[in-house]
């Protein structure tokens, strides 16, 4: 899968020429968040801690409103834990940084950027110069497979191919772990299996950290080494689940015994959750 | 090596489609005129592709329709008011003592060598560049500031509250106390007109700037300033570029109240020095250059800022 351009540029770029196996330790340490106060008090994650290894792809599985975007929000910095830390690399989490690459599930390039610029952005911020910038954005341009609209602007662009973009601008930080909240759920069915797999080529590239937040089952499946479960009010993993279907993965796993057993074990665990939610709510 | 390449054959790709694209576009193109030469080449025997069969096809070219269109709805004015002054019109609104559009063509023509009307638009123009320039620098950083920060926007706001329902023409009789000069208090009502919808219309475009740009350049290691010059200045731009034309606009309407009122130079003041002479073919010469003066800086402002908005059309 390794095609030489990327790993060239890592050679070139990457800050830490340091092992890859070193990058990506994600450290959620008894981790609450609440928003409000008083009788609005809302706990969206309770006491939650998760431990995730360089290079694993984990996908946060669970109902709407049950805390996953905060809890990746966390990682991500957009939110402040009200008690607990998160820490990358044995440091804690304080702030947003290009360190952590984001993939939103709104659209969410500059559409005043060309395609091109939009992925040069980041290493402009780091200080690269503009040929270097030019370059690192070719790379990957090359990469996801648009280097042919380098030049078209966000908004010529079909939603899977922005989300593409997206996914190249984010990386071209080289950052530690990728973030995705979400990113598929606008696309249609078969963009989006599309999606999954090129993901997957993608994250076996580069052996970098993914934590990714979905409400679909199949998609979690597919993609992750492991699952965590999350249930709502208050928010907080319910059950960790390894994914051990063998990788490259492909679309026709998805009607094998394991696939299907897993797949029950994620619905049983979801079921049980909603449930309770029900009951909570009739009585 | 390998980079500079690499973004070589990017590029060179990128240059291909772009005009297969463009070659599509051509290729499917609703442009009339092409086709019916198209078809006149395959049928080479005939002689039916006339003179007339140009104009009709021309005729169905969209713009040369709007612009057509445009200059027959114009002419028909004018014939009216030809005609109307011609039989002296008088009934609830009177025409008696309208000049004809051929008297105020001949003296527009005869102002044409006048060293002083020249004099009279450049005066008024200056006031417009320097008023609106200090209203555009002013009301775009007050904007910013009033639509990024919560403290700006508690000083700010009870001002604008205040003084933005006031037009700029109530300001006149308190500019002329207030400024040392006939000329600063010109210019302050001026400046005051194009303040107010430049800053509201900042405020405004600020607001709207997507929370999630916001999130994803911070993501990408965007500082403060950062942000503000690679996401909350261009996504507000298509508000401040509406609100630079208008802008444009009430401040022609505000510089013209004060020149009729106090000044000795400037196109308003010629319009109405015009009445008071009793020379009303300059009445309607002075509205005219007006008319297009207002128009050409709205337009050249739209020109200024459709290379920073060509994003814009892609939007959906
Ligand atoms: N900024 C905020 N202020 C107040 N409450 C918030 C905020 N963000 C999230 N919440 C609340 O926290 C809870 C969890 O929200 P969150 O967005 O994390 O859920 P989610 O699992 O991502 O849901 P979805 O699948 O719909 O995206 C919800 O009850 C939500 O209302
Ligand atoms: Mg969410």
């Amino acid at each position: 899968m390794k095609t030489g351009v990327v790993s060239m540029h890592e050679k070139i770029f990457r800050k830490e020429t340091s092992d890859a196996k070193e990058r990506g330790k994600i450290e959620i340490d008894e981790v609450s968040i609440v928003f409000g106060s008083g009788p609005t008090e809302n706990i969206a994650v309770q006491e939650t801690s998760i431990n995730i290894s360089p290079g694993e792809f984990v996908c946060i599985l669970g109902p709407s409103g049950c805390g996953k975007s905060t809890l990746l929000n966390s990682v991500a910095g957009y939110v402040k834990p009200s008690s607990g830390r998160v820490l990358v690399d044995n440091e804690v989490i304080t702030e947003p940084g290009p360190d952590r690459g984001m993939v939103f599930q709104q659209y969410s390039l500059f559409p005043w950027k060309t395609v091109h610029q939009n992925i040069a952005f980041g290493p402009k911020l780091a200080g690269y110069t503009p040929s270097q910038c030019d370059s690192i954005a070719s790379t990957f341009l090359a990469m996801i497979g648009l280097s042919k609209i380098a030049k078209s602007f966000p908004g010529e662009l079909s939603g899977g191919m922005q989300q593409r973009v997206g996914i190249a601008r984010a990386l071209a930080n080289y950052p530690r772990v990728l973030l995705m909240d979400e990113p598929f759920g606008a696309l249609d069915a078969q963009t989006r299996l599309m999606m999954q797999e090129s993901l997957l080529n993608i994250w076996s590239e580069f052996g970098i950290t993914v934590l990714f937040v979905t409400h679909d089952v199949d998609e979690a499946i597919f993609l992750a080494d492991r699952i965590l479960i999350m249930s709502s009010s208050p928010g907080s993993v319910i059950a960790d689940l390894n994914v051990a279907l063998e990788r490259p993965r492909s679309p026709e796993m998805a009607t094998s015994t394991e696939f299907v057993a897993l797949k029950k074990e994620c619905l049983s665990h979801i079921r049980a959750q909603s449930l309770k939610a029900f009951e909570e709510v009739g009585h | 090596m390998n980079g500079a390449v690499l973004e070589k054959i990017a590029n060179n790709d990128a240059e291909t489609v772009n005009d297969s694209a463009v070659g599509g576009l051509k290729s499917a193109g609703k442009n009339s005129p092409d086709s019916a030469v198209i078809q006149s080449v395959t049928n080479t025997d005939s002689e039916n592709f006339s003179f007339k069969d140009f104009v009709l096809s021309s005729l169905k070219n969209e713009k040369l329709q709007t612009i057509s269109v445009g200059i027959v709805s114009l002419s028909f004015g004018i014939l009216i008011w030809h005609l109307a002054t011609l039989y002296n019109f008088n009934y609830f609104i009177n025409f008696e003592n309208v000049p004809s559009p051929t008297t105020v063509g001949a003296a527009f023509l005869s102002h044409l060598g006048d060293a002083e009307f020249y004099k009279h638009i450049l005066i008024s123009m200056r006031r417009i560049l320097f008023a609106y320039s200090i209203a555009v620098v002013l009301g775009v950083t007050i904007g910013v500031l009033v639509g990024r920060s919560r403290i700006a926007r508690a000083a700010v706001l009870p001002y604008i509250e205040v003084i933005r329902p006031i037009p700029a023409v109530a300001w006149i009789p308190l500019a002329i106390l207030m400024w040392p000069t006939e000329e600063s208090s010109i210019v302050y009502i001026t400046f005051l007109g194009a303040l107010f919808p430049i800053i509201l219309n900042t405020i405004h475009g600020v607001k709207e700037t997507p929370e999630v740009l916001v999130r994803a350049a911070v993501s990408l290691g965007a500082k403060k300033m950062e942000v503000f010059w690679h996401v909350v200045l261009p996504a507000a731009l298509p508000s401040i570029a509406a609100g630079l034309s208008i802008g444009m606009g009430i401040s022609w309407f505000s510089l013209l109240a004060g020149e009729i009122i106090s000044g000795q130079y400037g196109i308003g003041y010629f319009t109405w020095d015009a009445y008071s002479m009793i020379n009303y073919p300059d009445i309607v010469v002075g509205m005219l250059i007006i008319g297009g003066l207002g128009t050409l800086s709205t337009y050249l402002i739209g020109l200024m800022m459709r290379p920073a908005l060509r994003w814009k059309k892609f939007q959906r």
